[in-house]
């Protein structure tokens, strides 16, 4: 697709209409990116009197700290934990509301409201759900034998935020995927039914197969939701505890830098996210366009 | 190798709309019928009834004597070629073709050998490991074939496979279809709003409007022979001019049944020249010559009435725009029909 270039017959109104959106963006963005960056190489006395210039030693300390390498295990089982979770559920209800034919806008609507629901409020609702004390939840578990208390356990407490994280990423894949379902042609899924393929057969050889660029666009989406968007959830849930357990990497840059004081290490942890979302970033931009099969 | 009978199908929308009323088709084995009719006619829900992908609301659909009312698409043994081709855009040609066969578990040897014979058949060898984006439309209509034959079905259904191609290569395909239906010999039922396509590739010609069938025979006894007004009509090109019985009663002795009060004319049994025999003779004022290159067409219109009726002479026939002319029609080229039952009255 080839966009129709304008021509602005002053040179100087085309940059004079991009400096708003160019000003946010230098000063709410690349400014403090560039911060983060020169404080990485940095360290600060305790009592913010001195700074002084120390090169990768921030970097150095961090890799070789096992509190923050297993951050990095729970942040991956984490993120994948919440996009298999979130993804395949939304799969699965979009391909159910994909079949209904009357009432689907109504469901379409109705799934999509966690969407509008503020991370925050998402993690003070389940917060409640599973409170060891009041929450219904845990009054359930209990019934089958399960005892359940995210404040003591790390297991239930990543459990917890997993639920959350899912829970409110539900909503998006769900539109991806109702819009990909429906832009598979029907007449391909009439012709594998004559062709002896039956429900599941067509779904997986011919439906999931035409959804891989809807699916591969979320999986990049759902990570960089759950490593770098959940801040907010774990925040009003769990905080990172108990004894460090679901302590994610952004989790941890808030934590050491605002209120461990850290800022150096935590510049350096930002830093690190930086480079990873670049990566997911390059990768979905480089593969998206290209994995599209029609 | 089946035979196809359809007993009383009615086809009710959930809405309460009546697309086919009650309709009786017999398909003998090995006979190709076509399905003609003007849009929302109810050929393609009868196809699709046929294919299983839609429910019949009433009577029974029969493949080789088993009815299959309740079966689903899969275990009824037919194959589809879409309007689209429906190809699957993520698997090769071979894959598009292997697949019906992989699904029934057939041996991969026999995959191969199958494959094979259509891809020679079709003349698709070469574009077997191309994705079906990198074909031409004509390619894809092969493909979409190919995958019909593969299965050796009992019978294929074609759903307006042509009408995606341009002029040339529809004319090259359907004359493809017809030859490839005679050497396999399979019952095939083919669905177009084209006549002429309908004309040249049926054995047997059913005329569909309104969800009802309005005449069943070989192509050209229905040209011949149009039951109904709404044959007549849709049949032939340009199509039959229709003339109010009393302004003929003076145009010569006419000798028709009780209760006819429209007459047919086919443009190409109206002569410039008197022919022996009874005849009808017409005055007309010439208002377009229309050379098609085979033959021309007049636009007339009628002296008198001021009805304009088309007559399809000979190419290089003598004639001028805005000339008299003087029309012959012999009485035994007339079609006879009344208006109120829409009806051929002989």
């Amino acid at each position: 697709m080839q966009a129709k270039r304008t021509v602005f017959p002053n040179k100087g109104l085309p940059y004079l209409l991009l400096v708003p959106q160019l000003a946010v963006t230098l000063i709410f963005f690349i400014w403090p990116a560039l911060q983060a960056v020169k404080s990485s190489f940095e360290r600060e006395d305790p009592f913010g009197f001195k700074t002084t210039f120390v090169w990768f030693e921030n970097y150095r300390r961090l890799f070789i700290d096992p509190l923050y390498l297993s951050t990095v295990s729970k942040t991956a089982i984490f993120a994948v934990s919440v996009t298999a979770l979130s993804m395949s559920l939304s799969l699965i209800l979009a391909v159910a509301v994909n079949r209904v034919l009357r009432t689907n806008r109504l469901y379409t609507t109705l799934l999509v409201w966690p969407y509008a629901v503020a991370p925050v409020v998402v993690g003070i609702l389940w917060w409640f759900m599973f409170n060891p004390t009041i929450g219904i939840a845990p009054y359930m578990l209990r019934a089958v034998g399960i005892s359940w208390n995210h404040r003591v356990d790390g297991v239930d407490a990543m459990v917890l935020i997993i639920i959350a994280a899912s829970w409110k990423q539900i909503s998006y894949n769900f539109l991806f995927f109702v819009a990909g379902l429906q832009s598979v042609p029907q007449s391909l899924i009439e012709a594998a039914a004559i062709d002896g393929a039956g429900p599941f057969k067509r779904f997986w050889t011919i439906v999931f197969p035409l959804l891989a660029p809807t699916t591969f666009f979320l999986l990049i989406v759902n990570i960089n939701y759950a490593m770098f968007d959940t801040f907010g959830i774990i925040d009003a849930t769990t905080q990172g505890g108990p004894a460090q357990a679901t302590n994610t990497l952004v989790y941890k840059v808030y934590t050491d830098g605002f209120i461990g004081l850290n800022i150096g290490s935590s510049s350096a942890q930002s830093v690190v996210l930086m480079i990873i979302v670049i990566a997911l970033t390059a990768i979905q931009f480089r593969y998206v366009e290209r994995r599209i099969q029609y | 190798m089946a035979s196809i009978d359809i007993t009383g199908v009615k086809k009710i929308y959930a809405g309460g709309v009546t697309a086919i009323h009650n309709l009786d088709l017999a398909i003998p084995d090995g006979e190709l019928v076509v399905l003609v009719g003007p849009s929302g006619c109810g050929k393609s829900t009868l196809l699709r009834m046929i294919a299983g992908l839609e429910a019949i609301s009433e009577g029974t659909i029969a493949i080789d004597g088993t009815v299959v009312n309740a079966k689903e698409p899969a275990e009824r043994d037919i194959a589809m070629v879409f309007q689209n081709y429906a190809l699957y855009p993520h698997m090769t040609v071979r894959g598009n073709l292997e697949y019906g066969l992989k699904n029934r578990g057939t041996p991969r040897d026999e995959i191969d050998r199958r494959v094979n014979e259509a891809a020679r058949i079709l003349e698709i060898a070469p574009f077997l490991d191309r994705r079906p984006r990198q074909l031409s439309g004509g390619q894809r209509q092969r493909v979409a074939m190919g995958r019909a034959i593969v299965r050796q079905p009992k019978a294929f259904l074609f759903d307006e496979p042509l009408s995606n191609l341009d002029a040339k290569l529809r004319g090259q395909m359907r004359i493809e279809i017809k030859r490839l239906q005679r050497n396999l010999a399979t019952t095939s039922v083919y669905v177009t709003h084209d006549q002429l396509e309908a004309m040249t590739l049926a054995d047997r010609l059913v005329v569909m409007n309104a969800g009802r069938i309005e005449q069943v025979g070989a192509p050209l006894a229905l040209y011949e022979r149009p039951a109904t007004l709404f044959v007549a009509g849709f049949i032939g090109s340009p199509p039959m001019n229709l003339i109010e019985i009393d302004y003929l009663r003076d145009k010569g002795a006419l000798t028709l049944p009780e209760g006819t009060d429209l007459v047919g004319i086919r443009p190409d049994t109206i002569q410039l020249t008197q022919p022996e025999g009874p005849h009808l003779v017409m005055h007309a004022t010439v208002e377009l010559y229309e050379p098609i290159g085979g033959e021309s067409h007049l636009h007339m219109r009628l002296e008198g009435s001021g009805q304009l009726i088309v007559a399809a002479v000979p190419a290089r026939t003598a004639v001028t725009e805005g000339a008299k002319a003087v029309l012959y029609v012999s009485m035994s080229d007339l079609h006879p029909f009344n208006k109120e039952t829409g009806r051929r009255t002989d």
